[in-house]
């Protein structure tokens, strides 16, 4: 309702010399009168009645009822307009002292009243010359619209050009005809109805299906029932297979990095998680820094910290290798500890510089919103962009290691490290390239992970554990079992989610999971090899 | 790194080995309640209960360590969820401690507080035996031996190892947590356990109790160092070093390592759970995050600081690194994370053999 209400308030001028064209007469002053003033009851009669009929005055009158500038002064009803009294009629200045007005009451909104009023203004907007407004409006109007807006809506109809809202339009007329007293008419609205995809239409036609007492309409309401819930069900699969795919495409973003380090390269890198965190406050930084130096492409900041964020976390991963990790090679368990250390540390720096607290990161504008597929399914622009977001650094990643020189020289490092010495690669160097890779790719998840959770000090914690179970479910030094092993542990985790609720479901992951190893010890895709410790 | 020639002295300790261990039996069951119980608070010699309640806590820290190394520095498998057997344990000794309570709860009702809170009208089935003294003290080292046991079977029969385990007992102990911290499990959920009264009818909470208490921790933790001396000397002892350091050349040798392995990972298990049970007792609360990830990545890094592969080593270290943390939490809170890291980093790269590791090639090197 809130958006519905800061709509309506800007788009106040453009609507009105739409209403104006349609309206018959004006509100007047005893409509204004019955709608603040008396009992509930009779006010909402007199609501609908005016709106049967709007104009800018009734428009004005109820935003102001809403807004709570509607005073009542010695049983009048007068309007607030930039402080000074007007009529609710025709907008003329009335003249009342300034005391009189302190001491004047507020019109009474109560909780039913403020429902009818916004109910009152979405109908209003239907009229509106924008379509985003129109198509919020009868979002806004769904499950709640009553014959008594019939009229209205039949005029919205005639004037709607966009064929979607037309078609929503219809439905909701169809909804307002259901509780008609012509039986031929319910049947009508029941058959429309069966083409709609909204939850809220199924709770109006299970209501109604309660209290219909005419055999065919009863029939046309079970069918028109029937299709609506299997549309909905179909909707809540493919939603649950979306945010699958969504949480999937964070983990294959989570494990890509450690796929590197620990799959190719056997690293344990428990400090993972961490780099990802600093990914996430480069981001942050980033962030700041627009806000600062460049407000007016702040949108653009997160293109800019993608960049950052990789170079970043790959240079934090480059000094961890020269410096600690490159002593501890073939030293797997050794490597765990020192990694957790390094994870302590970097922690704590974060704490140390940015605060203990999370902070703040902001969607950029072209992020947020999303495509409205089916009645209840939407898909958030910022999930979409992500799953784009994590195939593209797959493919990258699928390149470089495939294609490129440095990755011909990781892949003969893995292989045989000697011999891979002995044609003259640098291997020390390999080794520092491709753990910087794998850390720089931590950074991008960190700032994917910016834009849907939390950035704080602990970000990396609650996906080390997610992560190295993706990594040893498709199978050491994988990518192609890295990236089934996200993508189906997503979409397993969300439809038991669906079943169990949000922990039960993390706790039979992580129990298959167990089982899972002991069965295929090696992962989904395991190495082809004779050696006996593989 | 283990040498395959047979010991010198068949004895379980040295004679120096001996007096050492009865001047710790005398220091902790004899002098230590003595300065506490006895001597005058305002006297210098007075022993703390702050100093008692520490030293106690690190005592049951102490005996995970030792846990950890029978497992990690004798047979080479690092866990990482020793934390669940220590906080079944806790788990075990802390149902048996909440009924005790009675009805001297908030609540004024036999069924626990968190139960009456959440409007439940009978005891949940896994309550059953917690009442009885008898019970708990069996179940205390049974429940973390039959979740190893399971466990270990299955992952040590498909013979996962190395990394491979040490992340799936991080992922066990991880979903435990995640289970323990509903409250329809009925442990409790995130607040787990607190606020006991009284043990077998005695309040938990006098000085003498403390002391009992205490006393019992350095007991079990003494003859644990006994059974564990005894275990790793035995020749069942040179078969789990053996699977350390070579254990496919230790198949073809004729023997099978599972039932090895399970044995030792199981004692593990009840050593560390018994620790929970007393930690439990002491401490006076058990909750959840007891068993998450990075509880049980520190009992590796006291074993690790202290020298795996020796026996006093991991007692050393959990004194070590618990003495530094109470110290440093309290004068430099915001710099213990770095210690604790840094101590992490610098014994992997410098102190592979841990403190005493370096202590033992020293006095070589110097005869």
């Amino acid at each position: 309702m809130h958006v519905i209400d800061r709509w309506s308030r800007v788009l106040l001028v453009f609507l009105c010399s739409q209403i104006l064209a349609i309206s018959a007469h004006a509100l007047t002053g005893e409509q204004a009168q019955a709608i603040a003033i008396g009992d509930a009851d009779s006010r909402i009669a007199a609501l609908q009645a005016a709106v049967q009929t709007p104009d800018e005055a009734t428009l004005i009158f109820l935003q102001a009822l809403a807004d709570g500038t509607v005073k009542i002064v010695a049983g009048q009803a007068v309007v607030l307009r930039d402080g000074k009294p007007v009529s609710p009629s025709d907008g003329r200045a009335l003249p009342i002292a300034a005391d009189a007005l302190q001491a004047a009451e507020d019109a009474m909104v109560n909780n039913r009243m403020r429902g009818e009023i916004d109910n009152a203004l979405s109908a209003l907007q239907l009229l509106s010359p924008d379509t985003a407004v129109r198509r919020a409006a009868v979002k806004a109007l769904q499950g709640q619209v009553s014959e008594a807006q019939l009229p209205l809506i039949d005029s919205a109809i005639a004037k709607e050009s966009d064929s979607a809202i037309r078609d929503s339009l219809n439905l909701l007329r169809a909804a307002a005809s259901l509780g008609s007293e012509d039986p031929a008419k319910r049947l009508a609205a029941a058959e429309l109805l069966g083409a709609s995809a909204q939850a809220a239409t199924q709770t109006l036609l299970q209501e109604r299906l309660a209290a219909e007492p005419d055999a065919n309409v009863r029939q046309a309401l079970r069918k028109s029932l029937l299709a609506v819930q299997q549309r909905l069900a179909w909707g809540d699969r493919l939603g649950a297979v979306f945010s699958g795919i969504s949480l999937g495409s964070i983990l294959l973003l989570v494990a890509l990095g450690l796929a590197i380090t620990y799959g190719l390269m056997g690293v344990i890198n428990m400090a993972h998680g961490e780099l990802m965190m600093i990914g996430a406050y480069a981001t942050f930084v980033v962030q700041a820094l627009f806000r600062q130096y460049l407000p007016g492409a702040f949108d653009w900041y997160l293109l800019a910290s993608v960049p950052v964020a990789f170079m970043v976390s790959a240079l934090v991963g480059a000094l961890l290798e020269r410096s600690v990790i490159r002593h501890l090679y073939g030293r797997p368990l050794e490597t765990l500890l020192a990694t957790w250390g390094i994870s302590l540390v970097l922690m704590q720096a974060v704490r140390s510089i940015f605060g203990a607290q999370n902070v703040g990161v902001e969607n950029p504008s072209w992020m947020s919103g999303g495509v409205q597929l089916m009645g209840n399914l939407a898909l958030p622009y910022n999930r979409i962009i992500i799953i784009a977001f994590a195939l593209t650094v797959l493919l990258a990643v699928a390149l470089l290691v495939g294609k490129t020189r440095l990755g011909l020289f990781v892949r003969a490092v893995t292989q045989n490290r000697p011999i891979a010495a002995c044609m003259g690669v640098h291997t020390a160097r390999v080794d520092t390239y491709a753990f910087a890779l794998g850390s720089g790719i931590a950074g991008l998840a960190g700032c994917a992970l910016s834009q849907i959770g939390n950035v704080g000090p602990d970000l990396g914690q609650s996906y080390i554990v997610d992560a190295f179970m993706v990594v040893v479910l498709g199978g050491v030094g994988q990518l192609a079992g890295t990236v089934l092993a996200a993508l189906g542990l997503g979409v397993i985790n969300k439809f038991l989610e669906g079943l169990t609720g949000a922990v039960l479901a993390k706790i039979a992951v992580l129990l298959f999971i167990i089982v899972f190893i002991q069965k295929r010890p090696q992962g989904i895709f395991a190495l082809q090899g004779r050696s006996v410790e593989a | 790194m283990s040498t395959l020639t047979l010991p010198p002295s068949p004895a379980l300790l040295s004679r120096s080995g001996w007096t050492a261990w009865l001047a710790c039996l005398v220091l902790l069951c004899g002098l230590a309640p003595l300065l506490n119980l006895w001597v005058p608070a305002a006297s210098a010699w007075h022993l703390s209960d702050f100093a008692v309640a520490l030293v106690g806590k690190i005592l049951c820290y102490a005996l995970c360590a030792l846990a950890m190394d029978l497992i990690w520095g004798y047979t080479g498998i690092l866990s990482l969820g020793h934390g669940l057997f220590f906080a079944l344990g806790g788990y075990v000794m802390g149902m048996y401690l909440m009924r005790q309570i009675g009805l001297d709860g908030n609540y004024k009702s036999p069924l626990p507080d968190f139960m009456v809170f959440l409007d439940w009208k009978t005891l949940p089935w896994h309550w059953t035996l917690s009442d009885n003294l008898w019970a708990t003290l069996i179940l205390v080292p049974l429940v973390p031996a039959l979740v190893a046991l399971v466990f270990g079977f299955f992952a040590f029969r498909s013979r996962i190892k190395g990394v491979y385990f040490s992340i799936i007992t991080q992922a066990l102990t991880f979903a435990a947590m995640l289970l323990f911290f509903r409250n329809e499990t009925g442990f409790g959920g995130n607040n787990g356990f607190t606020d006991f009264k009284r043990f077998a009818g005695i309040p938990i909470a006098t000085p003498s109790m403390r002391m009992t208490l205490f006393v019992i921790t350095a007991l079990v933790l003494l003859c644990s160092f006994l059974l564990a001396r005894w275990v790793v000397r035995s020749k069942f002892g040179r078969v789990l070093q053996a699977i350390r350091d070579a254990e496919s050349r230790l198949m073809f040798s004729g023997y099978s390592p599972l039932g090895y392995k399970l044995a030792i990972w199981t004692l593990s298990a009840v050593l560390c759970g018994i620790a929970g049970a007393l930690y439990v007792m002491q401490v006076g609360i058990i909750n959840p995050s007891e068993m998450s990830p990075a509880n049980s990545i520190e009992i590796a890094v006291w074993t690790a600081v202290g020298g795996r592969a020796t026996l006093i080593g991991p007692i050393v270290g959990a004194f070590l690194v618990n003495g530094a943390k109470s110290w440093l939490t309290v004068a430099y809170p915001e710099f213990w994370l770095y210690f604790l890291g840094a101590l992490f980093i610098g014994v992997t790269l410098y102190l592979p053999q841990g403190v005493v590791g370096l202590l033992q090639t020293r006095k070589r090197g110097a005869v």
